[in-house]
């Protein structure tokens, strides 16, 4: 059965005001609205389409995370993912750490193509889908705007600084998503009650074999660096004035 | 002692600034040995201006034709071969650098720091999270191979007339992966600056309502010099190319001029744009979250004001 892997993560949903907390030992997330990363909603959504257009036959997705990752699980399978994993840990998740466990999920279950956000809105490393691709050794297409699978190949155009690139490679393979790819489904009612029947499986990193060791310390948190106030002018003539007095026209 | 190797980002001819930029947060760190790393199909040019860069002790050049065009799958084994005896391995916070370097960090089994924006020492750096609402320090054990992306609007990119380092040539000894083949690239041919490097930038959003009416846009921008930027809205709505996305997940700027037209100010929007030396919001609501962070604000209709701004500014 051809599958494709998706990878959701459960962020601080993209309209909060992220807050430092005053002691400087992280972010304010108490009370704070989670949601599934943005860049995942595009993977899942790419996947959902692949399926629909028979290139797929069953979409399975997974998260890394404590245990109120499920409700983004099952709100992922309400959009139509058939199956969910659930590696559950209350450990701080490193893009590396979050690879290895994915690379243990694709030994099991084997799919042609992994798809994955580019970028977490909340570490905003945008590195796993590049990590798990060195791990498993097959090619990576990241930042996607455009996949068109033909047979064993993927032609996927990607964004790029210069503009766009489009590379061809074989599956399996492991995508990453951008903005342009495709815009999500909504979720409706009846999807949201059909979700609950759906199989979640929960795992756990240690069976897993993979250990949530910290390759790094995060040892202060700090609000970045506030700009001045500046001011309202009246007129483009004033605007005109006041940038020719800085020398910047 | 800091052994650091820094992958060059180059056209095939000439090293970009973002690598520059590398090399000017590399040499901050104390005792830093800086090697540069050309991959290219044929890296004689490239390697010569990488030479001539203050602080650069030593280029490796590894030419190989499957270089012609940078793939991460190509790259990141021969790099992370080079990386050995290496205590940091840095590329630049660009599509480039994004793609290839967690790739290498994984071979090399080392975490990977993205964007970082100051090193404070060899094994402490800053880098920004949560769309730049959050500047975390991060300390890496020493003894663990320090990877990371290079912010570019953090740093002033280094010079370069210095004694030209030394060049060795390596050969490519990992072979390519068949698995991923180069098709094409295009981009939007102009003759303006480059939005990455550019002084000045002069940028749309949803506002301007129509690819055609950003042309008033790119008519005040060439009047001064400037390169042209855009909001995620406008992209997606096709008003502008994708590689003009200015942004938390678009490009990260930080020209001495930034002009906001018609941006409502998103968070998103903002993180791309805070390093501007002085930021200019015309919009026509007073409430627009832009003019938090402008210097200059001006309340109004853009398609009445970005024409009169040119006028006064020819007008001098
Ligand atoms: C995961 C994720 C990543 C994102 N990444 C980015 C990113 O990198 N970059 C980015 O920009 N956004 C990004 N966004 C989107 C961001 O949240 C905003 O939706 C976007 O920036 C809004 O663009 P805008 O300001 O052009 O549009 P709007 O918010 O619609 O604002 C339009 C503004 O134009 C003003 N206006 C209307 N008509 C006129 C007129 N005639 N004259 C003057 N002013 C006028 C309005 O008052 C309004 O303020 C991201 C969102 C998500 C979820
Ligand atoms: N803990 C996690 N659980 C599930 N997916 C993850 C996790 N961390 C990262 N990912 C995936 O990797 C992508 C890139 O994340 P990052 O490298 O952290 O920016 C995300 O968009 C997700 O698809």
């Amino acid at each position: 059965m051809t599958k494709i892997l998706v990878s959701i993560k459960r962020v601080v949903d993209y309209n909060v005001r992220v807050r430092v907390k005053p002691d400087g030992s992280g972010v304010i997330t108490d009370g704070v609205k989670m949601s599934i990363n943005p860049f995942d909603e595009i993977a899942l959504e790419e996947a959902l389409r692949i399926k629909e257009k028979g290139l797929a036959q069953e979409v399975v997705v997974a998260t890394i995370g404590p245990a109120d990752c499920q409700q983004q699980l099952r709100t992922a399978l309400a959009m139509g993912a058939d199956r969910a994993l659930h590696v559950q840990t209350d450990a701080a998740v490193e893009p590396l750490t979050a690879a290895r466990v994915l690379m243990k999920l694709i030994e099991k279950e084997q799919p042609m193509l992994a798809i994955l956000g580019k970028q977490a809105i909340d570490d905003d490393a945008n590195q796993t889908g590049q990590m798990l691709a060195a791990l498993w050794d097959r090619p990576q297409a990241t930042f996607a705007s455009k996949v068109e699978i033909t047979g064993s190949v993927a032609r996927v155009t990607r964004e790029v600084d210069a503009g766009l690139e489009t590379l061809e490679v074989d599956l399996p393979a492991v995508i990453t998503t951008d903005l342009r790819l495709n815009e999500p489904r909504y979720v409706k009612l009846p999807d949201i009650m059909k979700a609950k029947k759906k199989p979640l499986e929960t795992l756990d990193m240690a069976s897993l074999g993979v250990e949530a060791r910290e390759r790094y310390k995060q040892v202060k948190f700090e609000p970045p660096a506030a700009r001045s106030k500046g001011i309202m002018v009246k007129s483009a003539d004033e605007l005109v004035t006041a940038l020719r007095k800085k020398g910047l026209v | 002692m800091s052994r650091i190797l820094i992958v060059v980002e180059h056209d095939g001819t000439r090293v970009n600034q973002a690598t520059a930029k590398c090399v000017a947060c590399a040499a901050a760190i104390p005792g830093a040995q800086i090697t540069l790393a050309v991959f290219a199909a044929d890296g004689a040019a490239v390697s010569a201006a990488a030479a001539q860069i203050n602080g650069v002790a030593k280029v490796l050049r590894v030419d190989h034709a499957s270089y012609a065009h940078p793939m991460a799958a190509a790259i990141a084994p021969q790099l992370a071969r080079l990386a050995a005896g290496h205590s940091h391995v840095f590329g630049p916070s660009t599509t480039f650098g994004k793609d290839l370097m967690p790739r290498v960090a994984a071979l090399l089994d080392a975490p990977q720091l993205s964007d970082i924006m100051a090193a404070e020492s060899a094994t402490r750096f800053r880098r920004p999270i949560y769309a730049g609402n959050a500047i975390v320090t991060v300390e890496i054990p020493a003894g663990s191979t320090v990877v990371a992306t290079v912010r570019s609007a953090s740093f002033e990119a280094a010079g370069s007339g210095a004694a030209a380092a030394p060049i060795e040539s390596v050969a490519a000894d990992v072979a390519p992966p068949a698995h991923t083949r180069f098709v094409s690239v295009t981009s939007a041919k102009s003759d303006r600056p480059d939005l990455q490097t550019a002084r000045k930038v002069v940028s749309g959003g949803r506002a301007l309502g129509s690819a055609d009416n950003f042309k008033i846009l790119y008519s005040l921008a060439d009047s001064i010099g400037a390169a042209v930027g855009a909001s995620r809205a406008a992209v997606d709505a096709g008003y502008a190319a994708n590689d003009m996305q200015v942004g938390q997940t678009g490009k990260i700027i930080s020209p001495e001029l930034y002009m906001a037209f018609g941006i409502s100010g998103a968070i998103q929007h903002l993180t791309g744009i805070k390093d501007a030396r002085t930021i200019v919001a015309v919009n026509k609501d007073a409430e627009a979250p832009i003019f938090e962070v402008a210097d200059f604000g001006l309340v109004g209709d853009l398609f009445a004001l970005v024409p009169e701004i040119e006028k006064l500014i020819a007008a001098k």
